[in-house]
């Protein structure tokens, strides 16, 4: 066995899967670096995290290019620590500070599998080398092989926002200033997949079917909560970080199908999953960054980010709104949009999984998740036509999102050309996939799998035409009706009953969502509370106060377990830590004892 | 060349059609509704006078309102009359197969649902989130089932081309009993009765707020936008019964000219019979609970799973 870092030479390497993700790392960067001059509320902690950001974005740019396990987790390292500080740009704020804690700690936890699984790869092939892990990977024993997918599953799963291992996303998105959110919702996560796909089709050799069985499901659990969990919210930028972990749900689909195809050896399978997840991930990114900017502009103009606190903003701001309505329309999967795209994509991988059936259990898997994407899709949409048509339409319910200016140019610019991106990336979808096709070609995916061209044979889909469609006949749905003469449109009140319309007449987030949190309520555990102060000797109310939020599940039954564990933990080590200078020459005396027997 | 005046004449004819075609149907269920309740209800020509009067009307918008509220209709009108050229009615294949799937038509109808919802938000009244929030929750759970009920049926020959799907039922008559085929049936039937609106999930004769849907997002449209929603949902309707019919009971639509008067027959006769069964179920039951609406569009999802078993199983 070699020693533990035969030659310390940090290597890199450019390969397509490489700068496909350095090519979304660069452009959605470099918008939110534009985005973030023009941006004009930043918090006292902005200056000088302009370097920090700088090192963010290189060392995102640089775990992709790197070619060997030390380099990677370098960079991987310089990543967290660089985005940790990030996260504390405002500092001063003890909820940000707590944030912050949360996911350096969860960051790091993910660092540890990622080291582990990395340790025993290097172990199993002698080599710290990727180019040799590629090489060798068929000689590794199905055990380790298994332990190190599963390994690596939970450290990249952590990066990515997987459920359960997503707690930190949430916590740690709104805090961040609103660019840097973008790039680490709209690209940061997306390494924790470029992680997996590395994982799956370059280092380890095709495993056992339930590898990828066991993504598909945890990326459809993640996709249908992620969105539940969003509806629930009222923060909006906590809402786009529940919807960061719902898309990588959907992407976690498309990877999980082309991991079952890869075991399966059906190459077609294989390539049509991943580029429908490479694909989302592209997609991810334009819509997310975007809508991530566009609360940005929001919080910057109303200095809040609570919904209930919004309304009417589409008259003060109308180029966030246009904005905005377009990354809303992509990410629920509207066509001819691209977030539509590439969830046709993913629904025609799972529906060939389905259909290539070895028999009919593993044919099952495949569509429950298409229908688990179904309901995502769906979902999203509810959720995203509270975020605007809350955010921005009605009246506004508060004095400053009456008093509301839209974004500077420089946020303006950024945000429209995202949009314009979605627009592009949904009607080009054809030539994009067959970019991505051409980009990762078959010496990143091992044994000779290669992406695209792929059997499209079992469904169509061309939203080039769908899009003329919608505009022709859009187009005549306005002019025909003036065939039958003018009409003129007169200015009136919206009806209320008879009352004065007030801005509480309108739904708020959490009016909006409670049909669906009633609906799912056995998923979502709703609480409400409402106290009732009644005037004196009366059954009238002098005041109602009404309180309604989700049980944090994941918290309460997961994480609590396990950091009780832990404490418990510190306990039983913090007896024997007494203190007594003997005690600790007595541990060094059997620890010496201990190393000599063992390694005789 | 020629064949993109195929597709664009096939597209211009079902467009007309449809539109044409829509407020008769919704008239003739109207019209057996009221005969199985023992009225005389209005004529079956009425959607076409309302439309007519609607659309020569004066409109008012609110002072509230936004762009949103004008730019709706025209979007709600377009998905819908696009999805209507994904299905094949009287003709195989549908005008625009080749450019959607039953994907396509399921995302056809969420753009011109977020249309609506987004427009029923925009005055700040009430009534208009009331019917939003409860449309996007319905949808939520009437989406799968439809998008599952539409894999079960197209499973055989790859899925989502409702073209392809159709016609190999129509190539084998005796899988129409197939225990897959009516499973879906059963599930798809749900879910086109809450896509459309009708009890027991919605009443679309409803103008009481408090238990509207679809009503209620419209509730600050007027004139001639609100005549173009009302046209848009029923090319819907419509759209959604020739799905039925060309994926369960595919006979007789016509593959060369010569067939048309056999395919026209065929279609109105199918369309009677699903109008007569509407207004039955209609009748029959009485409006659900929202909140009672999960478990049966629940169901349907789930027998839309059970249909895609049988398939696998049975083969």
């Amino acid at each position: 066995m070699p020693g533990p870092l035969p030659d310390l030479v940090l290597t890199w390497q450019l390969d397509g899967l490489g700068a496909f993700f350095a090519a979304l790392i660069a452009v959605v960067s470099g918008l939110a670096a534009v985005y973030a001059v023009g941006h004009r509320s930043h918090g006292p902690g902005f200056r000088g995290s302009g370097l920090l950001f700088a090192l963010f974005v290189l060392s995102m740019v640089a775990v992709v290019l790197a070619a060997d396990a030390f380099s990677f987790l370098a960079a991987w390292e310089t990543m967290s620590l660089a985005s940790f500080g990030l996260v504390l740009t405002d500092h001063r704020r003890s909820d940000v500070r707590r944030s912050a804690w949360m996911y350096v700690v969860m960051t790091h936890t993910a660092t540890a599998f990622i080291v582990v699984a990395f340790l025993t790869l290097a172990r199993a092939t002698g080599s710290l080398s990727f180019a040799d892990w590629s090489a060798r990977s068929s000689g590794l024993d199905a055990t380790t092989a298994s332990l190190v997918f599963v390994l690596g599953l939970l450290g990249f799963g952590t990066k990515a926002g997987m459920i359960p291992l997503h707690v930190w996303l949430p916590r740690a998105h709104p805090v961040a200033p609103s660019h840097v959110s973008a790039v680490m919702s709209g690209v940061m996560i997306k390494l924790g997949i470029y992680g997996l796909v590395r994982l799956t089709f370059d280092w380890l050799a095709a495993g056992p079917a339930w590898w990828g069985s066991l993504v598909l499901i945890l990326g459809a659990a993640s996709a249908v909560l992620g969105v539940l969990y969003a509806l629930m919210e009222h923060d909006l930028k906590r809402l786009l970080a529940y919807h960061s972990v719902e898309n990588i749900g959907i992407i976690l689909l498309g990877l999980g199908t082309a991991i079952v195809g890869r075991s399966l050896g059906l190459p077609g399978i294989v390539a049509l999953g991943l580029t429908a997840a490479l694909f989302h991930v592209a997609n991810h990114a334009t819509f997310k960054a975007l809508l991530f900017l566009g609360a940005g502009a929001i919080d910057g103009a109303v200095g809040t980010r609570d919904i209930e606190r919004l309304g009417g903003l589409i008259r003060r701001m109308p180029g966030t709104a246009i904005c905005f309505l377009i990354g809303s329309a992509a990410i629920s999967a509207l066509p001819p949009l691209n977030g539509f795209a590439s969830e046709w994509l993913t629904f025609q991988a799972l529906l060939s999984l389905g259909r290539s059936g070895v028999n009919a259990a593993t044919a099952l898997l495949p569509l429950l998740a298409g229908g688990a994407l179904a309901l995502t899709g769906a979902l999203a949409l509810a959720c995203f036509v509270k975020a605007f048509g809350v955010s921005f339409l009605a009246l506004p319910r508060s004095p400053r999102a009456a008093a509301a200016h839209d974004a500077s140019v420089l946020e303006l610019v950024p945000m429209a050309t995202l949009a314009a991106a979605c627009v592009a990336l949904g009607v080009g979808a054809s030539p994009t996939v067959a970019l991505i096709g051409a980009l990762v070609p078959s010496a990143t995916l091992g044994g000779g799998l290669a992406l695209g061209p792929f059997d499209t044979s079992s469904g169509r889909l061309a939203l080039p035409g769908i899009a003329l469609a919608l505009a022709c006949v859009g187009g005549l749905a306005a002019a025909a009706p003036r065939l039958l003469g003018r009409v003129s449109t007169r200015v009136g009140e919206t009806w209320a009953c008879g009352v004065t319309l007030h801005p509480i007449h309108g739904y708020t987030s959490t009016a909006f969502a409670k049909p669906i949190r009633l609906m799912f309520r056995g998923i979502v555990r709703p609480v409400r509370d409402v106290e009732i102060v009644r005037r004196a000797g009366t059954r009238f109310a002098a005041s109602i106060r009404y309180r309604a939020q989700v049980a944090p599940v994941f918290e309460r039954y997961v994480y609590r377990a396990v950091t009780e564990t832990l404490v418990l933990g510190a306990h039983l080590v913090r007896r024997a830590q007494n203190g007594s200078l003997q005690t600790y020459l007595a541990y060094l005396f059997v620890a010496l004892l201990a190393t000599l027997v063992l390694a005789r | 060349m020629s064949e993109a005046w195929t597709v664009a004449g096939s597209a211009i004819a079902q467009l007309v059609l449809f539109v044409a075609l829509a407020p008769g149907v919704n008239g003739v269920v109207k019209r057996m509704k009221a005969a199985l309740q023992g009225r005389n209800g209005p004529p079956i020509l009425q959607p076409y006078f309302d439309l007519m009067k609607l659309l020569r009307k004066d409109t008012v918008v609110s002072e509230h309102a936004s762009a949103i509220t004008r730019w709706a209709p025209i979007v709600y009108a377009s998905a819908f009359a696009t999805a209507a050229l994904l299905v094949p009615a009287l003709w195989w294949p549908a005008p625009l197969g080749g450019w959607g799937d039953a994907i396509a038509i399921v995302g056809l109808f969420a753009l011109a649902r977020v249309a609506l919802a987004l427009a029923g938000l925009d005055a700040g009244s009430a009534f208009g989130g009331m019917g939003s929030s409860r449309e996007v929750a319905v949808a939520a759970l009437a989406e799968p089932a439809l998008l599952l009920a539409l894999l079960a049926v197209g499973w055989r020959t790859g899925g989502t081309d409702i073209s392809s799907a159709g016609l190999w039922v129509n190539d084998h008559a005796a899988a129409v009993l197939a225990p897959s085929q009516l499973l879906a049936l059963v599930a798809m039937f749900v879910a086109v009765i809450a896509e459309t609106g009708r009890v027991p999930a919605d009443n679309p004769d409803t103008h009481l707020e408090l238990t509207m849907i679809h009503e209620g997002m419209l509730i600050e449209y007027s004139g001639r936008p609100l005549g173009v929603l009302v046209w848009a949902t029923l090319v819907k309707q419509l759209t959604l019964f020739s799905l039925l019919i060309a994926l369960f009971v595919p006979f007789g639509m016509a593959r060369a000219a010569l067939d048309a008067p056999l395919a026209i027959a065929a279609f109105g006769a199918k369309l009677l019979l699903l109008a007569a069964v509407m207004a039955v179920v209609e009748s029959a039951s009485a409006k659900l609970r929202i909140l009672k609406l999960p478990e049966l569009l629940g169901a349907a999802s789930a027998l839309a799973v059970l249909a895609l078993v049988a398939e696998l199983v049975v083969g």
